[in-house]
């Protein structure tokens, strides 16, 4: 397998070399656990004060300092700490957290393990997503390997620091993927997201004890941030940006994967590692970030000023593959899941496959979310059943404007944005979607009866 | 202004307000009068915040990131920083300075945007939803609602009826997925038998596989559901609500006294509801008091008096029945459900007679911890305060059928209690005259010289005192029968007659005795009693071994001892 010279694989490194295995033996031979050695004779405090300083974010989707994030737990309370590793990798068009689990559980371990100890955790979980039956083997079967070396359990390499990892199996849903939904999920219960104030993790998580929610790739990036001191890390890609980021690129484009990289734009992933559109196609837009995430626009110009006051003017090429510039161009780099529409794709169609999905992972907790996106499911699917009204454009942004910011949980956003970002960017597509696909021609009792019947 | 006693100062819609540390916003704007419509909050059950209809806009004092000082207005106000979302006013608890807005055009579009959403999906049958008139949905959609539908989609179908329990019956298309259900199961009445199944708009409430919402609190789930959803099948299509005429009562089922509303329309009572006490029964109450009603037309309901079996007169029973009770050899058993008032009344007859012995018959029952106590007499403490007793009553008479086989006593007036199911023999009562006054015939009440038909709670007023000593009051809900008499007004003039003297025969009127100087009412009168009641100094009763143990809002004093 061929690396892309733009590509910095770190995570990755190993991960498809020929001959690499996911057993304990070839992941020492590759200096594995060598960091968790020099971890546990570290001080706590000095292994916290790296990952901070590295500016390593979260890598799930909020993009948070994941340093700070440590630094929020509730000391005080006397209850024990919980690691939870998320890996309810669900959002539409991201696979990278799979790859990592599958080729190399072991380094997954080992960053759990160095910022258990760090963070004086009591037990860490890794909730795996169910649909990874086999991830969840791996993983098994590697924490019993690690365990048999005394990397994982009691008194560790004899630092009399003791932690068990366990891995559960997720309930199979979107959802669970949310921080307190996800802790919910694993008390056993329904995946029903809390509400924050007062129950944030860091003081009230998993079993109303003091919890930090970290991704995969983001405990991994522990390992190697102690490897190569927090100052070097800081050096890969953009201040504020900092390591690498596996970029998981599907669509239209030549060679979709995940690739990781550091530092460069959405035009060199796009066009010189992905190789561009198919033959004959063109690129219509992007949707960086998974599929919640704001669309961007083939063509566009995205102008502003960053925050060294600087005054930008990219096109959709242009923008920095990184949390700040996409958040720069108006939209988020969420997970990673970058997925490429062509030309051949009729956003129309594409919003109503999201809101079917959008609306069939909904908990249906709280009202906006739950009526809503059902609501916005059943009017994209009338629209492109060809019961279009020239009104639906409108009322579907009025109903996303009704969901945003008003839920419990960020799913609001992810039904809402969409939905927004799709009909400012492509307003004249629907217009003319709903024109062409009106049998009604705008009759509102000829609309409803043909709505009451597809 | 200052902060003092450790309240917290808030600003409602410019209102300064102070409130205590843990206020939500919901109940600080209802402090100022104002309503912040809500459908998951509910003040005696945990927050959940999903039904996202007390969205407010908040604010908070802001500082300065640099330097830490509070940020000010030029005029030198705290400037206050507004969040850019809305808040729900439930989950958001009190801090210093905070600042909210309930009826800003942002407020108000948040609470029309949750209302059409919970009506897209709803099937709209008001006309015949029993809910309908006390619905908060349809409430909340008429005062926030656009009044218009922008929804031409097919609605989603769900279970109707559905038998959740043997007294509820659930209708999912109403629901609004609130949750106030499962979390009463869960927090209060300690029996998890509801959740959700299915997700999205598509959730559904049900029951656990094989478990059924039976628990002897079940209906208060129908109370606090704010839609039709859970609907009592007792209750169902039987009345509109708005007829309803409500009456402040209290349940008579056991001495913890839960406050209730009974509710009747034309002489007829159709339903019971808890009403609020936060020191009784917070806003719960037992299913089976519920059902107290059918008490009134029951088959076995005494609607005429009697002399020797043959209907007689109201006026000739009593002046027939103070003639049985002169002379010698008289005991009287009265009874926990009694009022106040008629035990009064009661121990003045006894005063008057020498009375050969003086009884209550105990009623015992299981203790459920919550509002089931073990006593199921509403008012042994207000025999006990009124004199008319001293110890605790027994379950059986055994005393009382010793004194009529030595011959001691002779007549015996029994006020409510059947002697037979109390442990006396058929040929015990044989060897007396006996007069009864009392709602429901009975083995006794066949037997009586005189039977004087009497009232239930539902046709008179009065009070009673329950297991925290705090005395209550029930007032009456609908006219008794022709044929019946008032029992207080009974006893009042069985009392004048036999001593001669006149004696207050009304609720109003007795009080201006009972609550005279040197009493444990002193200052009380009916008129004067709150409807959450007032609690008396019991303390005289200290060394009674009362068996009730620890409830709700109730503490025994003593280890309580386990009923044999």
């Amino acid at each position: 397998m061929v690396v892309h010279p733009k590509e910095q694989r770190i995570i990755l490194k190993h991960a498809d070399e020929p001959g690499y295995t996911t057993d304990i033996d070839c992941y020492m031979k590759h200096g594995g656990y060598e960091m968790l050695k020099k971890a546990v004779g570290m001080d706590k405090q000095a292994i916290c004060d790296e990952v901070k300083n590295s500016q390593l974010r979260g890598r799930g989707g909020a993009g948070f300092p994941a340093g700070v994030k440590w630094s929020f737990v509730d000391r005080k309370s006397g209850k024990p700490v919980y690691m939870v590793c998320n890996c309810d990798e669900s959002e539409p068009g991201t696979f990278k957290d799979r790859q990592i689990v599958h080729k190399d559980p072991h380094q997954l371990i080992e960053g759990i393990m160095i910022s258990c100890f760090a963070t004086d955790c009591a037990k860490a979980f890794i909730y795996i997503r169910e649909e990874m039956p086999k991830g969840a083997e791996i993983l098994n079967q590697a924490i019993n390997e690690a365990k048999e070396k005394n990397f994982v359990g009691d008194d560790i390499l004899g630092s009399g620091y003791s932690c068990d990892i366990v891995v559960h199996r997720g309930a199979a849903a979107y959802i669970c993927g949310e921080e307190t939904g996800l802790i919910e999920s694993l008390e056993g219960k329904r995946a029903n997201p809390r509400i924050k104030p007062p129950y944030f993790p860091a003081a009230l998580g998993l079993y109303m004890c003091p919890t930090i929610v970290n991704n995969v790739e983001t405990l991994c990036n522990v390992k190697h941030i102690l490897e190569m001191g927090a100052d070097a890390f800081a050096k890969i890609g953009r201040p504020n940006n900092t390591g690498t980021r596996i970029w998981c690129v599907s669509g239209g484009v030549k060679r979709p994967g995940y690739y990781e990289v550091a530092g460069i734009t959405v035009g060199e992933l796009i066009y010189d590692i992905c190789g561009g559109p198919k033959d004959g196609r063109s690129i219509k837009a992007i949707i960086p970030g998974g599929s919640s995430m704001k669309i961007l626009k083939n063509g566009e110009r995205y102008t502003g000023k960053d925050r060294d006051g600087n005054e930008y003017d990219w096109g959709i090429e242009d923008i920095p593959l990184d949390y700040d510039g996409i958040a720069a161009a108006g939209s988020m780099s969420g997970s990673g899941g970058m997925m490429v529409l062509d030309d051949s794709v009729e956003i129309p169609v594409a919003l109503a496959n999201l809101m079917a999905f959008y609306s069939h992972e909904s908990c249906g907790q709280c009202t906006p979310c739950r009526e809503g996106s059902l609501w916005l499911k059943k009017i994209t699917t009338r629209m492109v059943h060809g019961e279009a009204r020239p009104e639906d454009v409108d009322l579907m942004k009025s109903v996303a404007d009704q969901i945003e910011g008003r839920t419990i949980c960020a799913f609001g956003f992810a039904v809402a944005w969409p939905v927004q970002s799709y009909l400012e960017k492509f307003e004249d597509e629907f217009r003319e979607f709903a024109q062409r696909h009106s049998r009604t021609g705008g009759d509102r009792t000829a609309a409803k009866e043909l709505a009451c019947n597809h | 202004m200052e902060e003092k006693d450790n309240l917290i100062t808030v600003n409602i819609d410019g209102q300064d307000l102070q409130v205590p540390p843990g206020t939500n916003m919901v109940e600080a704007a209802a402090m100022l009068g104002k309503e912040i419509p809500h459908y998951c909050y509910h003040p005696k059950l945990s927050i959940a915040g999903n039904c996202r209809m007390c969205l407010v806009e908040l604010g908070m004092p802001g500082r300065d990131r640099a330097t830490g000082e509070p940020m000010l207005n030029e005029d030198g106000s705290p400037k206050i920083m507004w969040m850019p979302g809305p808040a729900i006013g439930c989950g958001t608890k009190a801090a210093p300075g905070m600042h909210i807005k309930t009826d800003s055009p942002k407020a108000l579009e948040s609470r029309e945007a949750v209302t059409e959403f919970l009506l897209v999906n709803h099937p709209l049958d008001c006309p015949i939803c029993d809910q309908a008139g006390e619905c908060t949905l349809q409430e909340f959609s008429s005062s926030h609602g656009r009044g218009y539908s922008r929804f031409i989609e097919e609605k989603n179908v769900k279970p109707k009826r559905t038998r959740l329990g043997p007294r509820v019956t659930l209708d999912d298309e109403r629901c609004v997925l609130c949750s106030r259900c499962v979390r009463f199961c869960d927090e209060v009445a300690g029996d998890s038998v509801l959740g959700f199944t299915d997700r999205g708009s598509y959730s559904t409430l049900t029951c656990f596989p094989g478990k059924e919402l039976a628990n002897n609190y079940s209906l208060n789930t129908v109370d606090i559901c704010p839609v039709g959803a859970l609907t009592s099948t007792d209750f169902r299509f039987k009345m509109r609500v708005w007829f309803l005429k409500e009456t402040n009562s209290i349940d008579f089922e056991t001495s913890v006294g839960a406050n209730t509303v009974v509710s009747a329309r034309e002489g007829k009572v159709y339903r019971i509801k808890p009403r609020r006490n936060d020191e009784v029964n917070d806003t719960w109450m037992p299913d089976p008091g519920r059902e107290l009603y059918k008490l009134i037309e029951s088959e076995d309901r005494l609607t005429q008096c009697s002399i020797g079996g043959a209907a007689a007169a109201a006026t000739d029973a009593i002046a027939k029945a103070s003639e049985c009770l002169r002379g010698e050899g008289i005991a009287i058993v009265g009874s926990g459900l009694n009022s106040v008032e008629e035990q009064f009344a009661l121990n003045a007859i006894a005063k008057t007679v020498q009375a050969k012995g003086v009884y209550l018959v105990a009623r015992y029952g299981e203790d459920d911890g919550i509002l089931m106590s073990v006593d199921r007499n509403p008012n042994v403490r207000g025999a006990l305060m009124t004199g008319l007793i001293d110890s605790l009553p027994e379950e059986r008479l055994d005393d009382l059928g010793a004194k009529i086989d030595s011959g001691e006593v002779t007549t015996v007036l029994a006020v409510k209690e059947d002697l037979l199911a109390a442990g006396l023999t058929e040929a015990q009562l044989d060897k007396v005259s006996i007069v009864y006054l009392g709602a429901h015939e009975n083995g006794t009440s066949k037997r009586a010289e005189v039977a004087l038909a009497g009232l239930t709670q539902f046709e008179k007023s009065g009070t009673v005192i329950n297991q925290q000593f705090r005395i209550q009051k029930f007032s009456r809900a609908i006219p008794g029968p022709g044929g019946a008499i008032e029992d207080l007004y009974a006893l009042a003039t069985i009392q004048a007659n036999l001593s001669g003297e006149s004696f207050p025969s009304t609720v109003g009127s007795i009080w201006k005795e009972i609550g005279s100087e040197g009493t444990p009412f002193a200052g009380l009168s009916f008129q004067n009693l709150s409807d959450q009641g007032q609690l008396l100094d019991g303390s005289a009763f200290d060394a009674l071994p009362f068996k009730e143990g620890k409830s709700l809002h109730f503490e025994p004093k003593q280890e309580a001892v386990v009923a044999e």
